[in-house]
Formats: structure tokens, C-alpha cells, sequence
């Protein structure tokens, strides 16, 4: 027997598989095909204090190994994520929810977190700051050091539970922002969210996406977020949920050994509805097979020292 | 829904660029006309969403355009061989609603849903006239089969090359029904919806997709009751909630 079993910030989970933000919904689609309580956790998608449309379409653009997209943060904003969304998931899965927040001002950012922090079953709060910042000149929050400390300052005043900065890749030094969040107070860190790119759809010699670009997850992002995941745990000592093109069993334990605690699938979940089932299914035969009986044990493991 | 894999049974050209696949297997989770199976293709990352046209208790039709990497690869599939997809996607459309009379309506690459369609309507005893849009006879399609479905069959080309000139809408002064459904490029929906007057009807979206089944909101469209999903609300909507 092994033990799958992995803690973040306190927050045991049955086992690290955890649908990423924005590719599983509110977690009942995926309910009417398989029981999702064979998951570790949810996160939900992206919750704004306002309601969003979100970006025009088309908004999903593909490419080898991967997919663009520019959702833009479609959501029915809190009041009704509260009211309808979440009682709806807490029907069909007894686990720990995992609720991610965005926002375009630190107001914004407070006032969700501190609605989330009421919520029963939600235990940890996943704080994306890679929209950009409506009151700073449009830059994300992300894209530096002193905001992502400011966004992580104002979010642990309003609530007890772990908070998880969530990080995007479109910067230059990701262990600088990471290391910010840590010292502001961070509990956690996600990473990665999608990395900035575009295609061209060359009978209109247009780009394919209404909002020209868009972020890239799947597959092909494998490498890179694998790599800033080992960088990001030599930088800080706070736990790391780690994605970014995971697609099986394997690449759950390459993750942990780059330091991961816990590991989020993303854009697998819209090509093969049973991904994240399958591979949480998978993962005891794979540890086996590579000798680990306690997967908590090999987090950080590709790190010398 | 439903995951499943189908066996191709024939793979054939129809019209230029047409292609006309059947397929073997699981249509349990086929509730309704107008929904769509969503095709996982070799080495594409995507699925491929594509209308069901016809379907029984032992397989399904669907009829495509080769457009780009994904139709082309199904295109080189020959009998025999496997193909993965989620069956039994969207609401499809909803006969309940349909009038006495019912006009189906459709233009290009929107013809084959009509299809299955116009049969089941037929079968509950409605009278249906079908409506059928090409550029001209390069691309016409299934002409033959809606006559033989025993419906009386309308057919417009840009070119003039067969039936009557012009857009499809042309032929809506030509039945005198009660209500319509309709699918097809979305010029010819529109067009639609200004010449068709103030009959109740259905029509049929699309958009490009992420997921097909309501998980990532890649293919919402904004209507009079909100934000819908084209792949789970859709394709097919009541013509009152669109907005053009
Ligand atoms: C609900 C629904 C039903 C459909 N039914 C049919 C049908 O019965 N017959 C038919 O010929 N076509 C149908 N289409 C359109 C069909 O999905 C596209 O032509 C096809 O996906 C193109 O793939 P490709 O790889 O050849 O093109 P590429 O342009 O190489 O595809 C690249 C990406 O864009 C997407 N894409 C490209 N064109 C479209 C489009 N028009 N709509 C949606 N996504 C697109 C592809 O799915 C893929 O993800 C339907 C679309 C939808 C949404
Ligand atoms: C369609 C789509 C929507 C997403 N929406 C969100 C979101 O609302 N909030 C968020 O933090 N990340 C969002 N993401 C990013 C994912 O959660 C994840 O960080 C990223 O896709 C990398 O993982 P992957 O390669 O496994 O997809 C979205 C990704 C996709 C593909
Ligand atoms: S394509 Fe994913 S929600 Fe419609």
C-alpha cells in the first residue's frame, strides 16, 4: 500500500490531483460522468466581485500540445458563486475546496477573500494575480514584487485561512515575486498560470483570438513551469501547488520532485473529461514502480541537499 | 454526455469538399436533433465539434467540410478505422416547440442537422418544408434525400446555378409555416432574422470550442438571458434570447 496522501498548509488532501481554475468549472459538469471525490481538490473557476462576460470570442485558439485562450475571466461573480455555485458543488463533493480569486483592484481582492473566508468547505483561498491592475496603470498585479506583496497583505488581513498566491510566468524574475508574497505572508504559492501568446489565422492574416492574445496552457508548457516550480521552491519555504501542462500519473511526481506539494491539472480536463480521475487513479501503480511509498516524502527530491 | 469510440463504416465525398462518415457504435447519449459529437483527431490537441446528421441504435452520420488540419486528417480516415470522441453533446433542438407546419432551414455546412431533423419531425406527423442554401451545385448536398424523406424541399444558390437565386432567404415566401429551425453560416442567420418576420423558430450557433461540454467558457455567447454556452446551453436557442 502507498500513501497518496499530501498536506498544503495544513490542508490534508487524499491525494495532490486537483482540477486547475477555469478548466472545471464549478466542478458538477464533470459530476454527471464520474465521481469527483476521487480528486484531492477542486479549484474553482476564477470569482470576481462583479460579474464578467469575459473577453469576446473566439476566445480558444489551438496549437501543437497546447490551446490558447482568452476567457477573460467569465463569471457570475460572488454573490451568485456564494448563492447558486457553490452550495451546487458541495452537493456532489465532500472534499476540500479550493476557491480561487481574481480582482482588478486591491478593494476588489479584500472584498472577495474576506466573502470566501465565511464559506464552509473551502480551505484554502488561490489568489490569481495576473489580472491587470485597473487603479495602477494596467499593469497585473503579478508582473511585480511590491504589488504582489501589497495583494498578499491585504488579502491574509481579512481571512484565517491558508491564502496561496497564485503566480503568472510573463515575467523576468518569478522567484523575486514569489519570494515578495512569502515575506507579505504568504501561505502558498500556485504556479503557473498561462503564458502569454497569439496565432494568426493567415486566410483572414488576422490574429485567430478577438482579443489578439491569449495564454497558453497543455502539454507544450510542461518544461518551462516544471522548471520555474524548481527554481520558485529553492527561492521560498512556503508549500507549492505546482501545474502547468501536466497530462499523467508521471508528470505528477516530476512535479513533486521539483517542489510540489500538491499538482493542478488544467487544459487535459477539456480534451479528456476523465484526465484528473485518471490520473489520480494512476498514481499509486506509477509510485509504485518508481519505489515511493509515502508521496509527501519526494516533494523538493530533485534538489541536492 | 458520454466518451466513447465509434468505427467508421464509410467515408465519402459528397460534394466539393464534402465528406459523408458513417459511424458504428454508442449513440445512447443522442437525445436529440441537432446535437453534436465532438471528435478527438490524431496528434490535434482539440476535438473537433461535428453536427450529428442522422442517427440509429447501431451508429451515426455526420457530414463535414474539410476546412483546415482536423477535417482534412478525418477526410484520409478510411472504413475500418477508430475514432474517439464525446457523444450526445448540446440540448439540440427541441420538436416540442415546432409548429404544424415547420420550416428547416439551412445553408451550407448547417444543412446536415436539418437532416435528422426533418425526418423526425415528418415522423410525429408534422408537415415540413426544408429550406436548403448553397453557393451552387459544386456545394449542394442531401437535396435528393430530403426529397425522399417525402418533405416538400426548397433550394437556393448564390450562382443561380440550381433552384432559385439568391440567399435562402429567398425561399421563405414560398411555404406558409407556422414556425422554423434553423442552421447555417452566420450571415445567413442573420439575413434570416431580418426577412423571416415575427414566426416563432429555433436556431443553431456555433463557436469555436474549448471543451464542448460547459467546462471552460470558451464559447459563450451574450444573450437577452445572460451569458450562454454555445457547447452546453446551445447550440440550439429559442431566436427571442439572441441578440445580433
Ligand atoms: C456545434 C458545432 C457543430 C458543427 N457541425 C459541423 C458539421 O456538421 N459539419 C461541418 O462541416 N462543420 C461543423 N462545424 C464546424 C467544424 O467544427 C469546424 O469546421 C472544424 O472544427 C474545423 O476543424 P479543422 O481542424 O479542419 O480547422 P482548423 O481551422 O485547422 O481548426 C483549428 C481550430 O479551430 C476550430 N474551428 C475552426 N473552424 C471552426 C468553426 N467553423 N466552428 C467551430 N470551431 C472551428 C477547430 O475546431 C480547431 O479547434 C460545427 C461546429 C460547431 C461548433
Ligand atoms: C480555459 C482556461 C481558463 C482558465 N481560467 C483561469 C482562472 O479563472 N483563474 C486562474 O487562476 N487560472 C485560470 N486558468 C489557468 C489554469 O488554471 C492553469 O494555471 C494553466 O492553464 C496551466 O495549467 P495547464 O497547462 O494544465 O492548463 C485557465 C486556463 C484555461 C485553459
Ligand atoms: S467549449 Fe468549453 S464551455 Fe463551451
Amino acid at each position: 500500500m502507498v500513501d497518496t496522501s499530501v498536506s498544503l498548509a495544513g490542508v490534508r488532501l487524499d491525494n495532490p490531483v486537483i482540477p486547475a481554475s477555469g478548466t472545471f468549472g464549478f466542478g458538477y459538469e464533470f459530476a454527471e460522468i464520474y465521481d469527483i471525490n476521487c480528486l484531492g481538490s477542486i479549484s474553482i473557476k476564477g470569482t470576481t466581485r462583479e460579474p464578467r462576460f469575459g473577453n469576446p470570442t473566439p476566445r480558444i485558439a489551438e496549437c501543437a500540445s497546447g490551446l490558447l485562450n482568452s476567457v477573460g475571466l467569465q463569471n457570475p461573480g460572488i454573490d451568485r458563486v456564494i448563492a447558486e455555485e457553490l452550495p451546487k458543488l458541495r452537493k456532489c463533493f465532500k472534499k476540500p475546496i479550493i476557491a480561487n480569486i481574481s480582482g482588478f483592484s486591491l478593494d476588489e481582492y479584500v472584498e472577495c477573500c474576506e466573502r470566501m473566508d465565511k464559506e464552509e468547505q473551502v480551505e484554502i483561498l488561490e489568489v490569481n494575480i495576473s489580472c491587470p491592475n485597473v487603479h495602477g496603470g494596467g499593469m497585473s498585479f503579478g508582473t511585480c514584487p511590491e504589488s504582489a506583496a501589497e495583494v498578499t497583505r491585504a488579502v491574509k488581513a481579512v481571512t484565517k485561512k491558508p491564502v496561496f498566491i497564485k503566480l503568472t510566468p510573463n515575467v523576468t524574475d518569478i522567484c523575486a515575486v514569489a519570494r515578495a508574497c512569502e515575506d507579505a505572508g504568504a501561505d502558498g504559492i500556485s504556479m503557473i498560470n498561462t503564458l502569454l501568446g497569439m496565432r494568426l489565422d493567415l486566410r483572414r492574416r488576422k490574429p485567430l483570438l478577438a482579443n489578439v492574445t491569449g495564454g497558453l496552457s497543455g502539454p507544450a508548457v510542461f518544461p518551462v513551469a516544471l522548471r520555474m516550480v524548481y527554481q520558485v521552491y529553492e527561492a521560498v519555504s512556503i508549500p507549492i501547488i505546482g501545474m502547468g501542462g501536466v497530462s499523467s500519473a508521471e508528470n505528477v511526481l516530476e512535479m513533486m520532485l521539483a517542489g510540489a506539494s500538491a499538482v493542478q491539472i488544467g487544459a487535459m480536463n477539456l480534451v479528456e473529461p476523465y484526465a484528473c480521475r485518471d490520473i489520480a487513479k494512476q498514481l499509486p501503480a506509477v509510485m509504485e514502480k518508481y519505489g515511493i511509498t509515502d508521496l509527501k516524502s519526494i516533494t523538493g527530491g530533485a534538489h541536492n541537499g | 454526455m458520454i466518451k466513447t469510440e465509434y468505427i467508421i463504416r464509410s467515408n465519402e465525398p459528397i460534394a466539393d469538399g464534402v465528406y459523408r462518415m458513417r459511424l458504428e457504435g454508442d449513440t445512447g447519449a443522442i437525445k436529440a436533433p441537432g446535437q453534436f459529437i465532438d471528435i478527438s483527431v490524431p496528434e490535434l490537441f482539440l476535438r473537433r465539434p461535428i453536427s450529428v446528421s442522422d442517427w440509429d441504435a447501431s451508429g451515426l452520420t455526420i457530414i463535414y467540410k474539410v476546412v483546415g488540419a482536423g477535417t482534412d486528417k478525418l477526410s484520409a480516415m478510411r472504413p475500418g478505422a477508430a475514432l474517439p470522441a464525446l457523444s450526445g453533446l448540446g440540448n439540440g433542438f427541441d420538436m416540442d416547440k415546432c409548429a404544424r407546419h415547420t420550416a428547416v432551414i439551412g445553408g451550407g455546412v448547417g444543412v446536415p442537422p436539418m437532416y435528422g431533423l426533418a425526418k423526425r419531425l415528418l415522423e410525429r406527423g408534422h408537415e415540413v418544408t426544408a429550406m436548403l442554401g448553397f453557393n451552387g451545385t459544386g456545394d449542394m448536398m442531401l437535396v435528393q434525400e430530403f426529397e425522399a424523406l417525402g418533405c416538400r424541399t426548397l433550394v437556393s444558390t448564390a450562382d443561380g446555378s440550381f433552384g432559385v437565386r439568391g440567399f435562402v432567404t429567398a425561399l421563405l415566401p414560398m411555404a406558409d409555416f407556422g414556425s422554423f429551425c434553423a442552421c447555417g453560416p452566420e450571415p445567413m442567420l442573420r439575413a434570416l432574422e431580418g426577412a423571416v418576420g415575427d414566426k416563432p423558430g429555433q436556431i443553431s450557433l456555433e463557436e469555436r470550442m474549448g471543451c464542448g461540454f460547459g467546462a471552460c467558457m470558451g464559447c459563450t455567447k451574450q444573450t437577452k438571458n445572460g451569458p450562454k454556452r454555445v457547447c452546453k446551453d446551445g447550440p440550439v436557442f429559442d431566436r427571442e434570447v439572441l441578440i445580433w
